[in-house]
């Protein structure tokens, strides 16, 4: 689903944070990302929605050499980016509306686009519903909860029925009870529709209950990636366990010698 | 302005100020201040008659100048905020021309553009453009770039995000600028009124009757050009009630 070849990105002070960086990703995996800040793990996602371009080497997502956004890739940021004049429903819409705006031309909105408005109302209030704020659909962002436009966010970018959804610290502003609450959703929705995602994260055990398969990054220029298989992911009700609070110290170990090995340096 | 005008409210300053006015007429007693018991029926019956092509060539004049400056201005202040490298070249020039007082300028347009109703509707527009210009460019600058962000990945172009994400963010600030800002264009209007024209309110007011002593009548034309005044804030309020209803929330 993503393949990622020979990155190399920097910005303009020249300083690296990725060369010869490559990993692949398998439709109907969920991974995380997790590093320091600073490491470029978010610079790494807005690659790979093509909101930013590589300075050598390429993405591909769906067999797509990405240059661009691309319309089946949903993105959703820490900052909800909802639109603080419309209501829930209008901001749910919005995909939906550029989309009808630009038609099917295969560069702004998919080229097998359908256009029904029937379709699209049923699934606005699907998403709506099926993330609990379907009795918010008259609000305005500023009236609702971090959690609530959160989940706002994300029914704005599953009504696009996106292949592959990716996710910058989406729930890191949020209170623990909630974003417990929000990781358990979105695994669940994981687990029923098997799409492709991507989270980035801070959070050692968010990045544990998120990814199959977590990609660790450090502060420095990223070469290899180091990927762990995580068979805990999905196991919201194992926070707990022995198990699960060894595998946040593996990560937390790692993370601590990867940041201080390259303090030797 | 955040907080709803009601129609009672209005209603009470309505009221209260004839009441103010009315004292005043009795307190300093002489022909410079009539009564409004006076004055409100001679506005009411002149103006179906000749105050009212006064107030009608004020009011073409002032809404001409808005429509104008929001056309130039709007788009202008767009490109500005969009890109902050013209922005940090013209922004210095802005700064600068922003506060001067646009009406010290009148005998130059005169004579550059002559004696016609271009030259006071220019000037009035110059005032009005550099508000809107100056509130543009400074909200679509101020967006946030995760909002951007985020609408660039719903799979919006330039076109899109100018349609869904700049439009409507400046038109707020559009309204807001122009409600500020009509208060010093009816100023503006009433002197630049007061020559070179035969209709106006401004000519009204200075030429016709104050120059004449017909003070009854000169209170007609001011209670005209305040009518209008305050008929524009509040179109522009009510518009602004309309459509940015998100800054007019309980408790926001």
């Amino acid at each position: 689903m993503i393949d990622v070849k020979d990155l190399l990105f920097h910005y303009g002070d020249g300083i690296e944070l990725f060369r010869d960086f490559s990993f692949h990703v398998n439709r109907g995996e969920a991974w995380t990302v997790i590093g320091p800040s600073g490491c470029g793990k978010s610079t790494l996602l807005l690659l790979i929605a093509g909101l930013n371009r590589p300075n050598a080497g390429k993405v591909i997502v769906g067999g797509q050499h990405i240059t661009r956004a691309r319309p089946s890739t949903g993105l959703v940021l820490q900052d909800h980016g909802l639109l603080p004049w419309a209501t829930i429903e209008k901001n749910t819409r919005l995909g939906l509306e550029v989309r009808k705006f630009y038609g099917p031309d295969g560069k702004h909105s998919p080229a097998d686009l359908q256009l029904d408005e029937k379709e699209d109302n049923r699934r606005v209030n699907h998403w709506l519903t099926w993330l609990g704020i379907d009795n918010l659909k008259k609000m305005y962002p500023s009236q609702l909860s971090r959690g609530q436009r959160q989940r706002a966010a994300i029914a704005r970018t599953l009504v696009l029925q996106p292949d592959l959804l990716l996710m910058d610290e989406p729930f890191s502003a949020l209170d623990a009870p909630i974003r417990e609450e929000l990781q358990k959703v979105m695994n669940g929705f994981h687990l029923e529709s098997g799409l492709t995602s991507l989270t980035v994260t801070h959070d050692i055990e968010e990045a544990v209950v998120l990814g199959e398969k977590i990609l660790v990054l450090h502060d420095h220029c990223n070469r290899d990636p180091m990927i762990i298989d995580n068979h805990l992911s999905g196991k919201t009700d194992k926070r707990k366990s022995p198990e699960f609070i060894d595998r946040c110290v593996q990560l937390k170990d790692i993370l601590g010698s990867r940041s201080s090995v390259e303090q030797e340096d | 302005m955040k907080k709803k005008a009601t129609m009672l409210s209005t209603l009470a300053g309505v009221v209260m100020f004839f009441a103010l006015w009315q004292l005043l007429a009795l307190i300093i007693n002489r022909p410079i201040l009539p009564s409004p018991l006076e004055v409100v029926p001679l506005f009411l019956r002149n103006i179906t008659g000749e105050l009212g092509l006064h107030f009608l060539a004020s009011a073409a004049r002032v809404l001409t100048a808005i429509i104008l400056a929001t056309l130039l201005a709007a788009p202008l202040g767009l490109a500005l905020g969009q890109m902050p490298r013209l922005d940090s070249v013209i922004g210095p020039l802005i700064a600068i021309i922003y506060p001067i007082p646009k009406i010290i300028f009148l005998p130059v347009i005169y004579v550059l553009m002559g004696i016609s109703d271009l030259s006071k509707i220019t000037l009035i527009a110059s005032i009005i453009f550099f508000q809107i210009l100056v509130v543009v460019r400074d909200e679509a600058a101020g967006l946030k770039k995760e909002l951007i962000l985020s609408v660039k990945s719903l799979g919006a172009g330039r076109r899109a995000l100018f349609k869904y994400v700049y439009i409507p963010a400046s038109i707020p600030a559009i309204l807001t600028a122009l409600r500020v800002s009509v208060g010093t264009a009816v100023a503006v209007l009433f002197i630049a009124e007061q020559s070179l024209t035969s209709y106006g309110l401004g000519y009204y007011i200075v030429i016709e009757t104050y120059q004449v002593l017909l003070y009854p009548e000169m209170y007609t034309g001011i209670m005209g050009m305040g009518l209008l005044g305050v008929l524009l804030y509040f179109a522009i309020y009510s518009i602004e009630l309309k459509v940015s209803k998100h800054m007019f929330l309980d408790g926001h």
